[in-house]
């Protein structure tokens, strides 16, 4: 009895996480009745992946930049541009692909850079630079394509967007068994980690998790890997974009935690005057990130583009509410400092299979919007309840939530330096231009 | 002259752990000027606060009587109703306003529903004249100096018919010239019947304008001092200002000092914004190994602003000086720098510029050195947990584990984990900026104690405090600052409580 207290204790504390997850497959199976099961077939799971796949990778570095506390608005059009590039550099030059694709991603580095370059040293708040990256580099694809579109790109390109690994048994068994490998070895790793992880954190004492919690958690996770890798083996086995996807997952989750990079990114957006005076070089830090998002920019064009099989003036329009709204609904904190990869990717996942089930559904965009945006409202309206009743130390009767609302916040916040606070802020809000400034 | 205007019985006002006033006692007559002085912290302004509805009326203990009528305010707006306007230290106008919006600011003069331009410009105007201001009222505030803006938010209140004006240290920001327009104007006011209150420590500007000096120390009243009984002195108010007995508990000490680590010489800054004005002016000053040395000052005198200053510029502009570590001249110019020749500055506000409150221990603590942590580019997050723990055990951090996140620490324990960050990136000198601000007295016995130890290790300790006991109980040698300058540097041997206060408290020549 009291393990199940503790443990369902310990699911409030997480409800977010939970959430965001039990989210993801109440949707799924919503529109899984709703489409008659044509949602979660073979066919269009590969389909969602393909689909979404660049708007995934998008999340990633947006996510990142979120977490440092700012914003990017011109993914979409960097994304656009690149692919425009790409167009010019492997159609009307002829370059190789194996030449073409690391020079659109130095294409990429180099808008990133111009972009951190007004951000991070200039001091213009991210919000304005990109959305006039936005606008620039929406006229830079239509000067680039001379507004028509460039096609047809050769088939090692297109293999980016639509591509599969090859079928080693030849495609004659009902399972393609590379994607069965890859999953189920996969799916041991995930396994193998999270026990490893759960072990050092027993070890110093750090963990609060229940061993029924992580149990059934570490499951279902396994469970659903390994559902994914028989709906993919069915079909024509794993996209090549899901193996860049899943390489970047894991390689910016890594960053993000392990690195001091990703380290120095999350002591940003916490609080920037900490870091600051903790030696963190801050406008190296926020440069990098954005020269990082310009390089994912250009990667989510690249695979649009293979995919499309042709670069177009508007390719890449409202990629970054998308993207946006992928971190958001993960879970990433509008003031900084909060969010992970991994949120990112469900969130974005979220967001496709609505995409997806509505399409299958025949709604039509308007209604798509609709739904999307109160999506996004909710998820995010959801976090700041949440904050809130958890700030308060917990309790959610109603009794504490009408004296929330009553009681003034000034008086519950002024715990220390009682006589001298507001002499204290005020110093600090002098001395918070000066930081600012130096 | 003689009617009381306002009186306050027994406030009492707690914060949680904190007891801010006790059973304070205010009696102004109509018409003086009554002057309020007291230490950093002493209460002053949390009293004001009380008197001008910030805290509402439910939240503190006593009876406040304005012309004889009890009061019940809940918030600002209340007060001002019955005619007490305060002017907060940090004025609070929006820049980008002319001057006659920001008088009628929340007042806004209509006719039928909509701003009377006319009317409002004229009698801007007429309130500009009084207070002795010529400035067209359309001239956007941003453009007019700081002394200016203060008359300016007096003219606000006048035009809020004041009865009682409380102004809360108004001439901390200003120059010698604006600070003597702006208390010869305080006297015309008093001569128009208007009462005022004033909260400063500038002793020579109360010997200027007070008929009535309450000084108030530790959240309590010690005395009322009347001019017309001649007890205003500058040696009377000195004695009630820090006449406190030496009762917290220090740990010993037995002080091994040694070489000179780090020394400032002719160290002058300027103000980020208002480049004229010197808020430090050729300050030196040199700290041994094993030693701790204080610096005391009243507030506005410019100790945090050098210390961040020579913390990688974080503070001002123009700075100029030079910094010599074992006799070699360091370049501190960034956070990093500093860092690297092992200065570590943990700042007074350790909410805004110390801590990331999201975060948890662990990573606060390696924030400032993370890079022993890794290897390539990436941290051994084993490692961080050791020195985490190892931490919270040397340092007593109460809190279940190292994952626990900061923001959801008291005050005290905060401050442990702000100090295990500095500790960890192995510094020679600490400057310790109010290190025991906020914090309760067993978690301040703990905080004295790791700063004993620390000397004791070979480090060379600052400590910035507003508490002389505190100096007097943990240094070796205290410099004290006054607008600026450094007025004079005090053997522990010979200090006291008074003689820092003078030297706090003189003027420059």
């Amino acid at each position: 009895m009291s393990a199940l207290r503790e443990s369902l204790g310990f699911l409030a504390s997480r409800l977010r996480q939970v959430g965001i997850f039990v989210a993801l497959i109440l949707i799924v199976l919503l529109f899984q009745v709703l489409t008659d099961g044509i949602l979660l077939q073979p066919q269009n799971v590969t389909n969602l992946v393909v689909q979404n796949s660049y708007i995934l990778i998008l999340a990633i570095g947006m996510v990142m930049v979120i977490i440092a506390g700012h914003i990017d608005l011109s993914v979409g059009s960097i994304a656009g541009f690149i692919g425009a590039v790409s167009g010019v550099m492997i159609v009307h030059w002829g370059w190789a692909w194996w030449i073409a694709i690391p020079a659109c991603l130095l294409v990429g580095a180099l808008v990133g850079a111009w972009q951190g370059y007004w951000i991070a040293y200039v001091g213009i708040p991210a919000f304005i630079v990109t959305l006039a990256g936005m606008l620039i580099f929406r006229g830079l694809t239509l000067i680039t394509l001379k507004n028509q579109q460039i096609t047809p790109f050769p088939d090692e390109l297109r293999a980016l967007g639509g591509g599969f690994l090859p079928d080693i048994s030849g495609g004659t068994s009902v399972l393609e068994w590379l994607t069965v490998i890859l999953g189920v070895g996969g799916t041991a790793a995930i396994l193998f980690q999270a026990i490893k992880e759960r072990r050092i954190r027993r070890k110093f004492n750090l963990e609060n998790e229940p061993m029924a919690w992580f149990a059934v958690k570490t499951a279902f996770i396994a469970l659903l890997m390994l559902i994914i890798t028989f709906l993919l083996a069915s079909y024509r086995g794993t996209p090549i974009v899901l193996i860049v996807l899943a390489a970047l997952v894991i390689i910016y989750s890594a960053l993000m935690n392990n690195s001091i990079f990703g380290r120095h990114t999350y002591a940003i957006g916490g609080n920037l005057h900490a870091a600051e005076l903790s030696g963190i070089k801050t406008k190296a830090v926020t440069f990098r990130l954005f020269v990082n998002m310009g390089v994912l920019a250009a990667l989510a064009g690249l695979v649009f583009t293979a995919r499309l099989n042709s670069a177009q003036p508007a390719g890449g329009t409202g990629f970054e509410l998308d993207s946006i709204a992928a971190a958001f609904i993960g879970g990433a904190a509008v003031q900084g400092g909060i969010g992970t990869v991994a949120g990112a990717m469900i969130g974005g996942l979220i967001m496709g299979v609505l995409n997806n089930g509505m399409s299958i559904l025949g709604l039509g965009t308007d209604y798509q919007q609709l739904i999307k945006g109160l999506v996004l409202l909710l998820a995010v309206g959801f976090d700041i309840f949440n904050k809130n009743r958890s700030g308060r130390g917990g309790g959610s009767t109603l009794g504490t939530r009408f004296k929330l609302k009553t009681t003034p916040p000034a008086a519950a916040e002024s715990t220390e330096t009682a006589a001298d606070r507001p002499v204290a802020v005020a110093a600090s809000s002098r001395q918070a231009s000066t930081v600012r400034n130096s | 002259m003689n009617t009381p205007i306002l009186q306050m019985r027994g406030i009492t006002k707690t914060f949680p752990g904190v007891k801010a006033l006790q059973n304070v006692t205010l009696d102004v007559k109509r018409g003086e000027v009554h002057a309020i002085c007291g230490e950093n912290g002493a209460g002053k302004s949390t009293l004001m606060k009380v008197l001008s509805g910030v805290y509402p009326h439910s939240s503190f203990d006593g009876d406040i009587l304005f012309e004889n009528e009890p009061c019940t305010f809940n918030s600002i707006s209340d007060s001002e109703k019955r005619g007490i306007v305060i002017i907060h230290q940090e004025l609070a106008l929006s820049p980008y306003l002319s001057i006659a919006e920001n008088i009628f600011l929340g007042n806004e003069l209509t006719k039928n529903g909509w701003v009377d331009w006319r009317k409002t410009n004229l009698e801007a105007a007429k309130l500009l004249a009084r207070v002795g201001l010529s400035e067209n009222p359309v001239t956007p505030v941003q453009h007019i100096s700081v002394g200016k803006q203060q008359l300016v938010e007096i003219a606000k209140a006048l035009s809020k018919e004041v009865k009682l004006l409380i102004l809360d240290e108004p001439t901390a920001a200003l120059n010698d010239e604006d600070s003597g327009h702006l208390l010869d104007l305080i006297l015309h006011l008093k001569g128009q019947g208007v009462t005022s209150i004033i909260i400063s420590h500038k002793l020579n500007e109360i010997r200027k304008v007070a008929d009535a000096v309450t000084i108030i120390r530790d959240g309590q009243t010690i005395e009322t001092l009347r001019l017309d009984e001649g007890q205003i002195t500058q040696e009377r108010i000195i004695r009630g200002m820090v006449g406190r007995d030496l009762d917290s508990l220090y740990p010993d000490r037995d002080p091994k000092i040694g070489e000179e680590v780090l020394r400032i010489e002719d160290w002058s800054v300027r103000h980020p914004q208002d480049h004229s004005r010197m808020v430090v002016t050729n300050a030196s000053l040199n700290v041994r190994k094993g030693e701790v040395v204080g610096l005391a000052g009243l507030m506005g005198a410019g100790r945090t602003e050098l210390a961040m200053s020579v913390f990688g510029r974080t503070y001002g502009t123009a700075v100029s000086g030079k910094v010599y570590k074992h006799g070699r001249e360091i370049n501190t110019s960034t956070v990093s720098d500093a860092i690297k020749h092992g200065i570590a500055y943990a700042t007074e506000d350790r909410k805004h510029y110390g801590l990331n409150l999201i975060e948890d221990i662990k990573r606060n603590i390696s924030m400032a050195a993370l890079r022993k942590l890794a290897k390539r580019g990436w941290v051994d997050k084993n490692q961080e947990t050791i020195v985490a723990n190892s931490y919270r055990q040397s340092m007593n951090i109460k809190a279940p584990s190292v994952a626990a996140i900061t923001g959801k620490l008291s005050g005290g324990n905060q401050q442990k984990v702000v100090l295990s960050k500095w500790m960890f990136s192995d510094p020679d000198v600490l400057i310790l900026d109010e290190p025991t601000r906020g914090i309760d007295v067993g978690a301040k016995f703990e905080i004295y104690t790791i700063i004993t130890k620390l000397a004791a290790e070979g480090k060379a300790v600052i400590v910035i405090s507003s508490e002389l006991p505190e100096l007097l109980g943990i240094c070796d040698r205290i410099y004290t600052l006054s607008a600026g300058h450094i007025t004079g540097e005090v053997p522990i041997a010979d200090a006291s409580q008074e003689t820092l206060m003078h030297l706090m408290t003189k003027e420059k020549e």
